[in-house]
């Protein structure tokens, strides 16, 4: 090539035309694309500060602090996240964990201070303006978040009815890691279970396939899981982060997949291996096998205490053994657990009613501490007329009967009264001894206190529920058995003091149910006649309830702890469990100093 | 006569040098005697970082090995951990995938352009060519949310789908391009200049390419034609059409330039091609909770063509929720080291940094 090649000298001077030209050098008053991953923004009061965002950030800019204004409550940990402008990369992982949606990325990607704490911000709160510039963000399809939860294999209806077999199938292998793994782990759940157990720990366990080491945490704070995982109120399941979008982990199939892993009592023993400590010399008397007392038996023993307890059954659980049906709380599955506390050293003396087959007294004289756990056994009457009728019984009554392994003639028709998980309970078994059955409930549907999942359950296996209707009268034959229940419609009228509304009685609207059987689920109470009076005036009581010390369950005695249901109002299995954590606590304080 | 050598540092802060690395030159006279190229100025520990962080975290660490062209990174990363887990990746988000990486070539050969230019003192074709990737950036803001670091090819496929009306942008960006590239011809190609400094300067042996190792336009510079694209195809490359150049010439730099030439515009015909046949559907198969998501046991070797050459990545999985061990094979490590120290050796000062240009040398991958 010559060096003095024309077209070479003259063509790059094209680039003349240039000066013609629009020039496209961006501006930086430039609006930034839909997408554009610019600074934070969370929305307040979405957010329910679950830390998500904090955990995925690799460059740690994101911290949960405190903010005024926004206080913790169940299901929000009141913290929300700061992000240090210094560290963020930009990535947005953030934006695809957040399980609710509250944060985003926005259109500002221009931030000038000569401030630099101030690129440390809370979103939000510092730019409470940006909403509306919201751009990169996160909605359930795109969202990293597993939304949905693996479905639970389960009897149908039909076949349901036909026996008393367990309606729940139970995860497999695959399925348990399938749902474990949409668990992010922020803990919203431990803060509102009564027991704190280690929900995410132990859900991490099982998501990498360590199912014994599930068993193990899960054994740190709970004896009774395998009943937990069956029939627990999992109040955890409803502040579950991925619920506020999705469905909730199934925390308690987990659990329930977990424990079901240790078929037997000695499988359990092998796994837990707990550590028991040499015996301290110092003895816990304990009234009643249920839950609370177990609870509490269970880890007194592996502190060294010398623990015996004494229950008027014949079986240990409780209300778990005698007021759940098998078919969703198997006998061996209870009895399971009580043979591993046996093996433990719990002694447990069955048919030993306090106040009839050994006097309270002896108890306490006999033990250096007492605790009691006896539960609300006696049911609440309807107070109406023909109650005391031949067919007319008490579900709690008729559901132990039933537990024990005797029948009840329920005849064609049954009606329960009540709205709670007893009274679903006793329709179901009444259904599956061959009868029609309604539920009479004062309010609406969703008024009622029974689990969801259990009134549609029951609806499922054919039970009619009648809402709104307020019981009148039974009416018997000349035989002195039931022959119809009547009741009235009620119309639901506003609170005047601004609670749920209440049902009123509409004049004239009287039914009539033919009907074999009435049976009444509308509450228990406990029964304190073992008490001996000098005792029984030393403890202060509440609408029927000890009154404790809330951390440690001491009552005015100091040598009588109690809990469980004749303790708490929640009258559920894992306060009671978490009353006889609290209560070792309390009287490992109270022994040992 | 003297036999004296001055040695000058080239770097790491200098105009004439890709990024934060530096060349030890002992001269004589203006000619290199001897080069020696000397890292430590960047070193981020991305392979070691990726050990400590999940497996979604480490995505966003990968694209920043590569400032021009960070996407064979994500690409590669993600096909990696798709091909240890068996992840199946929607038709759909395979061609959106190719879309980017083409575009990212493209504007990786823009800033070349002005690189190979302005080593040369011919400053204009710069100003024009980065002002023209501006737009590919502009397109990968609207895509992806980033113009400059994208993380959006992830594994399991591609972030989110293309916003609206979006193709018909590209389109029209690549007509626009098309263009351009006519008058980028006028300015570098037929300007005398850069005939004259590029052609028989930093003449690679083709003899010795291969077992050296050289990659991507500097091997297809010396008439070999290698393409990844073409000899190993990855996501949808197989179903489209396009050619690797045939160069016939000195392997100079002159006829590196020429691959670039006809290699932007293979992209613009592929792209063309992705938009046209690119499938309705999904683009992404979810990964699960990103905290808890295991990767199985097990190892990966990928490839893809960078528009500097063959860009690999080794992956081994011990079945955690981390990566055990992420290699990070860029083209520069072999260009920028054992190939640039070479091919030095002879020849002029002022060649060095128009020579190291026309390779493709880029720090972070030596040093990763």
């Amino acid at each position: 090539m010559s060096f003095f090649d024309l077209k070479g000298l003259l063509s790059p001077l094209t680039g003349l035309q240039q000066f013609g030209r629009k020039p496209h050098t961006l501006t930086y008053t430039k609006e930034a694309a839909d997408r554009y991953r610019g600074l934070h923004f969370n929305k307040l009061d979405q957010c329910i500060g679950c830390g998500n965002c904090s955990t995925i950030c690799m460059n740690e800019a994101i911290d949960m602090i405190h903010i005024e204004g926004i206080e913790g409550k169940n299901g929000d940990s009141g913290l929300r996240p700061r992000v240090d402008n210094g560290r963020c990369c930009w990535c947005a992982l953030c934006v695809e964990v957040c399980p609710t949606g509250s944060l985003n990325l926005t259109k500002d990607y221009i931030y000038v201070t000569d401030d630099a704490d101030s690129f440390l911000w809370t979103p939000g709160k510092s730019n409470p303006d940006a909403e509306e510039k919201i751009s990169f963000h996160s909605d359930v399809d795109t969202s990293l978040s597993m939304y949905q939860r693996v479905p639970m294999r389960e009897m149908d209806g039909t076949e349901r009815v036909s026996s008393f077999a367990e309606v729940v199938l139970g995860y497999n292998d695959e399925e348990a890691r399938a749902e474990a793994q949409r668990c992010i782990s922020c803990s919203l759940c431990t803060e509102v279970c009564p027991d704190h157990m280690h929900i995410p720990e132990y859900i991490n366990a099982i998501a990498r396939g360590e199912n014994e080491e599930a068993i193990r945490i899960i054994y740190n704070n709970n004896p009774l899981p395998e009943m937990c995982g069956k029939v627990c109120t999992r109040r955890c399941e409803d502040v579950c982060a991925i619920a506020v979008r999705g469905e909730p982990v199934a925390i308690r199939w987990l659990k329930r997949y977990a424990t079901e892993q240790a078929k037997t009592a000695d499988m359990i023993k092998e796994i837990v291996n707990p550590k028991i400590e040499e015996p301290n010399g110092k003895s816990v008397g304990i009234i009643g096998a249920g839950p609370s007392g177990l609870t509490a038996g269970y880890y007194l023993a592996l502190r060294g205490f010398d623990v015996t307890i004494y229950e008027a059954k014949s079986h240990g659980g409780g209300m778990t053994f005698y007021g759940i049906p098998k078919y969703r709380l198997p006998y061996e599955s209870i009895n399971k657990q009580v043979e591993y506390m046996q093996k433990i050293g719990v002694k447990i003396n069955f048919n030993t009613r306090v106040g009839k087959d050994i006097p309270f007294e002896e108890i306490y004289n006999k033990y250096d501490a007492v605790f009691i756990g006896i539960g609300f056994e006696k049911p609440w009457t309807l107070g109406m007329k023909g109650e005391d009728l031949k067919g007319s019984m008490q579900a709690v009554k008729f559901l132990e009967t039933i537990n024990e392994g005797d029948t009840v003639d329920v005849g064609k028709h049954v009606v329960v009264v009540g709205g709670g998980n007893v009274a679903i309970d006793a329709a179901s078994v009444a259904r599956r001894l061959g009868a029609e059955v309604d539920i009479v409930y004062r309010r609406r549907v969703q008024d009622m206190p029974a689990d969801w999942e259990e009134i549609e359950g029951a609806e499922d296996e054919g039970v009619n529920i009648i809402p709104q209707g307020i019981p009148i009268e039974v009416i018997g034959d000349e035989n002195g058995k039931v022959k119809a229940f009547r009741y009235a419609k009620a119309e639901m009228v506003p609170d005047p003091k601004g609670g749920r509304p209440r049902p009123q009685l509409i004049e004239g609207s009287e039914t009539d149910i033919q009907c074999d059987t009435v049976i009444a689920a509308i509450g228990q109470e406990a029964d304190y006649s073992f008490f001996p009076e000098d005792i029984k005036n030393k403890i202060k009581f509440e609408r029927g309830r000890f009154v404790v010390n809330q951390k440690t369950k001491q009552t005015d005695d100091p040598k009588i702890f109690a809990g469980g249901d004749a303790v708490n109002r929640t009258a559920d299995a894992i306060s009671a469990i978490a009353d006889g954590f609290n209560a070792v606590k309390g009287i490992e304080k109270y022994l040992l100093g | 006569m003297r036999e004296e050598t001055t040695t000058i540092y080239l770097g790491p802060q200098h105009p004439g040098i890709t990024g934060n690395m530096m060349i030890k030159l002992q001269v004589k006279g203006d000619t290199v005697v001897k080069a020696e190229t000397h890292i430590g100025y960047l070193h981020r520990g991305f392979e070691k970082l990726m050990e400590r962080r999940n497996w979604l975290q480490s995505f966003t660490i990968v694209c920043r090995i590569c400032v021009p062209e960070p996407d064979p990174n994500e690409e590669n990363y993600s096909r990696a951990v798709e091909e240890i887990e068996g992840r199946e990746v929607p038709e759909r988000a395979k061609y959106i995938r190719v879309m980017v990486l083409e575009l990212a070539r493209i504007a990786s050969y823009l800033l070349w352009y002005g690189g190979q230019n302005g080593s040369a003192g011919l400053y204009t074709m710069g100003q024009w060519s980065v002002g023209d990737r501006n737009y590919i950036l502009d397109l990968f803001e609207e895509l992806t949310g980033g113009r400059v670091y994208h993380m959006y090819i992830w594994p399991g496929g591609v972030r989110r789908d293309l916003p609206e009306g979006f193709a018909d942008k590209v389109l029209r960006t690549m007509d626009y391009l098309e263009k351009r590239l006519d008058e980028y011809d006028k300015l570098m190609f037929e300007n005398s200049i850069f005939q004259q400094r590029g052609q028989g300067v930093g003449i690679i042996d083709p003899s010795k390419a291969i077992e050296w190792g050289v990659v991507g336009p500097p091997l297809r510079g010396c008439g070999i034609q290698s393409d990844v694209r073409k000899d190993d195809p990855y996501e949808v490359y197989d179903k489209l059409d396009f050619e690797v150049p045939k160069i016939e010439g000195k392997s100079d730099v002159w006829a590196r330039a020429l691959v670039r030439r006809f290699e932007i515009r293979e992209s613009i015909k592929i792209i063309r091609q992705v938009i046209e046949k690119m499938p309705a559907g999904e683009v992404y198969n979810k990964v699960p909770n990103p905290m808890k998501w295991i990767v199985p046991k097990g190892d990966a070797y990928v490839k893809t063509e960078s528009a500097r050459g063959e860009f690999a990545y080794y992956m081994v999985s011990d079945g955690s929720d981390k990566p055990r061990r992420v290699h990070v094979k860029g083209p520069a490590y072999v260009h920028g080291i054992s190939l640039l120290e070479n091919l030095l050796v002879g020849e002029n000062i002022a060649d060095v940094s128009f020579i190291m240009n026309s390779l493709g040398t880029c720090p972070p991958e030596m040093e990763r």
